[in-house]
Order: structure tokens, then C-alpha cells, then sequence
């Protein structure tokens, strides 16, 4: 009953994703590295991470998303799609990113 | 050392021992300090200031309980300048109004709030507090409300053990983002009432069932975290990541430790800061030395291939039960003391529950 406010969201291409208020993209110029900080964790993320972290502003869909990395990584949209819905979900199941 | 030291990430400042509850598992230590001890407004601003620079991302403001001190609002002012992720760590009681409002307008990034007992009787026994449960749930309310990520910790133990399916309701009810189902570490307090919290073997391993049902079932709704029970282990936990590997701590003295418990390994000397910079701890204090990497490792840590994933496990645990700081943690199964695990359960086990009310709190001056 109580859960019921309160649901997993599932990424769809027509998402928004935002990354969390808590959650903070930040240069660390200690390390000359970006640093995702969350609640528990400090997260390294690698370029392409780095890359799909950066559009979620809450403005990109995932589909425009997808269409701006092919472009970036030269790839085929439909190629990509799944690994950036796989990492959204998962960002989003970590409650690091709001779809 | 073969590897290069690299900058620690995280650390957690005890700002206070000064708490209003006095719980049985606390995780201080012993000797507790009195608030002249502690150190001053500017000392932890110039101490926040060197970690920031040292490469510091992340700092728990902890205790005791940290919002005794007025000038909290004035460190995470500070450490949010600088970029550093702040997360506080408090037990709810005695908060004034207003108080939450100016941390998060402070920047505040996140609050862990304790709750001993799902249920309110539990919480006022654990922590010898009478009302705790509303004030804690009113804070968890307000957190809320301000929209700042809360996290819930329930420190289990023989005493709530059941109550974990109440806490994981209590924490969807809460809006809490994690669930922290943390068993108590037999550190501090919580090792001088061993016997009265160490739960039995059955129930141990009803909560681990419990818990991986409401994980699958609440993903993506209820982060729950479960710290496992160290004396029910095969093998033991990464403490601190790593002795002196990516964290460390700060009494409210200013003394600057690998862990929490690392006072109780009476070979190791700790400085200050002040008497010496974070910056020259960090690197060249033989404390942080001691046990770094694994060149001090005895077998079967020497030769396991478990070496860079435990490191060892936890330096004091190896203290507290094998007597000596660099064997083995008795909690890993290729301990020779590992079945010292199992007899001590035992041996608590065999308290009468009656008798394992027998709690002895946590009060400034004296165990
Ligand atoms: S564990 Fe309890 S007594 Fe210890 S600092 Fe936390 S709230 Fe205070
Ligand atoms: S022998 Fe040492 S390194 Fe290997 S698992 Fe046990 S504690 Fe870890």
C-alpha cells in the first residue's frame, strides 16, 4: 500500500533523463579526472559514460540522446541505443538519474 | 610501499562525542572526549580547507551527534565552496527548528539519519532516550520535505533483528531514497556489549532472506544496503576500502586516524592537526604506514588471492580477537582463529535474553 506512490521508472526513448540534484558532475583538478559524487560513492566515469552523463540535463530525450552520441562516436543510432538505455536504467535504478 | 600514494577521496569528521542518546552499539570510543577537547571553529575550517586541497570529494560530518555544534552550518558553507560533497550524519534528536533549513540553504548534500528500532519502544531502550522515535521520524519528515536525499540507517543487532521488514516499510513510508540494514560492528561500545547484542545464527539468516527479497522487489524504488554481519562471515569486509588507502577519520580531538577504531591498537601513534598538516599524515604518518598496501601482510594474507580485495580485513578486529593488529582478521575462514567467530557467538548466544538486557550505555566518563 505504501509502495504505491512509489514505482520503478523504466527508460523509454522518450525520457528525460536529469541527473540528480545530489548527484554532482564535477572536474577534479587533483586528479585531472571527472568525478561523479553521490550520496555513498565517488564514481570515476569513463568517456563514454562522461558523454551520456553530460546530456542528462533534462532537456535531451533519450532518443535525441542516442541521435547526438552516434554522431559524436561516428556510430549507428540503432547500434547504440540498447547500451544507453541499459545505462540509464541502471543510473536511474541507482537513483542518480531521474527519467 | 611499491604503489604510489594517491590522494585520499573520502573522510568522515567525528566533530563531537557529545550525543543526547547513549546507544549500546555505538561505535566511539571508550574514552570519550568532553567538549573542551574539541577543536575549534577556525581549527576544522583550516582542516576542511587542507582535505579540499589534499583531494578530498567527500566528507560525513559525524559524531557523535554533529548538530551539538553551532558552527555546522559554517563547515558545510565551507566544504560546499570547495566542492566537496557533504553528508551528514545525525540521530535526530535535539535538532532546532530551523536548523535543517539553514544546512541545506548551506548546501548540504545529503543527510544519513540513525533510527535504532522500527518501532518506538526499541529506539528508546537502544539508545536510552526517552521520545526519540517522533523526533527522529519528524526529522526524517522535514529532510524530506526540503527535498534533500535521506538515507535511513538501522544499526541491527539481537534487539531488532526482527523489526527489519518494519524498517524497510518504515523508510518506503519515510520516502527515503537507501535503507542502510547495517550489523553492528563489534567496535567500541558495541564490542564492549557484545554478548548482549550478537544475534543467533537462525536469525541471521532469516534477515539475509528477508533483505535480498526486498531488494529485488524494490528496485529501483528503495536502494537497501546490507552490511553483513562480520562474525557470521566467511570472509571478512574491506575495511575502510584498505587501511589508509582512500579515507580516513577525524576525532574531535583533531587526531587524525586511519579508522574509527584504529585508537585501539596500542603500538600506533596519532598526530594531531596542527602539530603536523593533513598533507604530512596522510603521506608519512607510521600509523597510516603501518598497514598500508601489503607488505605488512603475514600468511595466509601474503599469498591469497583475496589480498587486494579485503586487504587483509579490519586491522582492529585482528586486535580484538587474535591479539595482534597484523594477523589475519579471525573473521576471514583461512584465519586459524576463525572458529573464535562461531565460540563467541556461541557464548553469547547462551546469555538468557533476560540477562542480555544487561546493557551497559554510552556515557561520556565512563564505560
Ligand atoms: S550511535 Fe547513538 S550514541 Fe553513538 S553517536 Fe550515534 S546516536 Fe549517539
Ligand atoms: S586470507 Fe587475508 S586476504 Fe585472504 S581472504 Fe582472508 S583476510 Fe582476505
Amino acid at each position: 500500500m505504501m509502495e504505491s506512490h512509489r514505482q520503478r521508472a523504466i527508460v523509454s526513448d522518450q525520457s528525460r533523463p536529469l541527473l540528480k540534484r545530489y548527484a554532482r558532475l564535477q572536474y577534479d583538478p587533483v586528479r585531472s579526472a571527472w568525478a561523479l559524487l553521490s550520496p555513498e560513492k565517488v564514481f570515476w566515469p569513463d568517456e563514454v559514460s562522461l558523454d551520456i552523463l553530460k546530456l542528462c540535463d533534462g532537456r535531451h530525450t533519450v532518443l535525441q540522446i542516442v541521435a547526438e552520441l552516434a554522431g559524436q562516436y561516428d556510430a549507428a543510432g540503432e547500434d547504440i541505443a540498447p547500451d544507453v538505455e541499459e545505462f540509464l536504467q541502471e543510473w536511474s535504478d541507482r537513483f542518480l538519474v531521474t527519467l | 610501499m611499491s604503489d604510489t600514494l594517491l590522494p585520499p577521496i573520502g573522510m568522515l569528521a567525528e566533530l563531537t562525542h557529545r550525543c543526547p542518546l547513549q546507544c549500546v552499539y555505538c561505535s566511539n570510543p571508550l574514552e570519550l572526549l568532553k567538549a573542551d577537547k574539541e577543536l575549534s571553529t577556525d581549527a576544522w575550517l583550516a582542516l576542511f580547507e587542507e582535505a579540499a586541497d589534499l583531494g578530498v570529494l567527500q566528507i560525513h560530518l559525524s559524531g557523535g551527534e554533529p548538530t551539538l555544534r553551532p558552527d555546522l552550518e559554517q563547515f558545510v558553507s565551507c566544504l560546499s565552496r570547495r566542492g566537496v560533497y557533504t553528508n551528514l550524519i545525525t540521530a535526530g534528536v535535539g535538532i532546532a527548528e530551523g536548523r535543517l533549513e539553514r544546512l541545506r540553504d548551506a548546501g548540504l548534500d545529503h543527510l544519513q539519519l540513525s533510527i535504532q528500532g522500527a518501532h518506538a519502544p526499541t529506539t528508546e531502550k537502544i539508545g536510552n532516550h526517552r521520545g526519540a522515535q517522533e523526533k527522529k521520524l519528524e526529522v526524517a519528515r522535514k529532510v524530506v520535505e526540503l527535498g534533500l536525499p535521506l538515507t535511513i540507517n538501522a544499526p541491527i543487532h539481537r534487539h531488532n533483528i526482527e523489526e527489519v521488514p518494519a524498517f524497510i516499510d518504515l523508510a518506503l513510508s519515510l520516502g527515503a531514497q537507501r535503507l542502510e540494514i547495517a550489523n553492528v560492528q563489534y567496535a567500541g561500545w558495541a564490542l564492549l556489549n557484545r554478548n548482549a547484542l550478537m544475534p543467533d545464527r537462525e536469525a541471521v539468516e532469516r534477515q539475509v532472506e528477508i533483505v535480498e527479497e526486498a531488494q529485488w522487489r524494490l528496485q529501483g524504488i528503495l536502494a537497501i544496503d546490507f552490511v553483513a554481519p562480520d562474525y557470521f562471515a566467511i570472509y571478512p569486509k574491506p575495511c575502510m576500502g584498505g587501511w589508509a588507502r582512500d579515507a580516513f577519520m577525524v576525532a574531535p580531538d583533531g587526531k587524525v586516524l586511519p579508522c574509527h577504531a584504529a585508537g585501539t591498537i596500542p603500538t600506533l601513534h596519532f598526530e594531531r592537526f596542527g602539530e603536523a598538516s593533513l598533507t604530512d599524515i596522510w603521506a608519512h604518518s607510521e600509523a597510516f604506514n603501518a598497514f598500508r598496501g601489503d607488505d605488512w601482510m603475514l600468511e595466509p594474507c601474503r599469498s591469497c588471492d583475496r589480498k587486494e580485495i579485503d586487504w587483509g580485513g579490519c586491522r582492529c578486529q585482528a586486535m580484538a580477537i587474535a591479539g595482534n593488529a597484523a594477523a589475519t582478521d579471525p573473521a576471514c575462514i583461512k584465519s586459524p582463529l576463525h572458529s573464535r567467530m562461531a565460540s563467541l557467538i556461541g557464548e553469547a548466544n547462551a546469555i538468557p535474553s533476560s540477562n542480555a538486557e544487561d546493557f551497559r550505555y554510552r556515557r561520556i566518563g565512563r564505560a
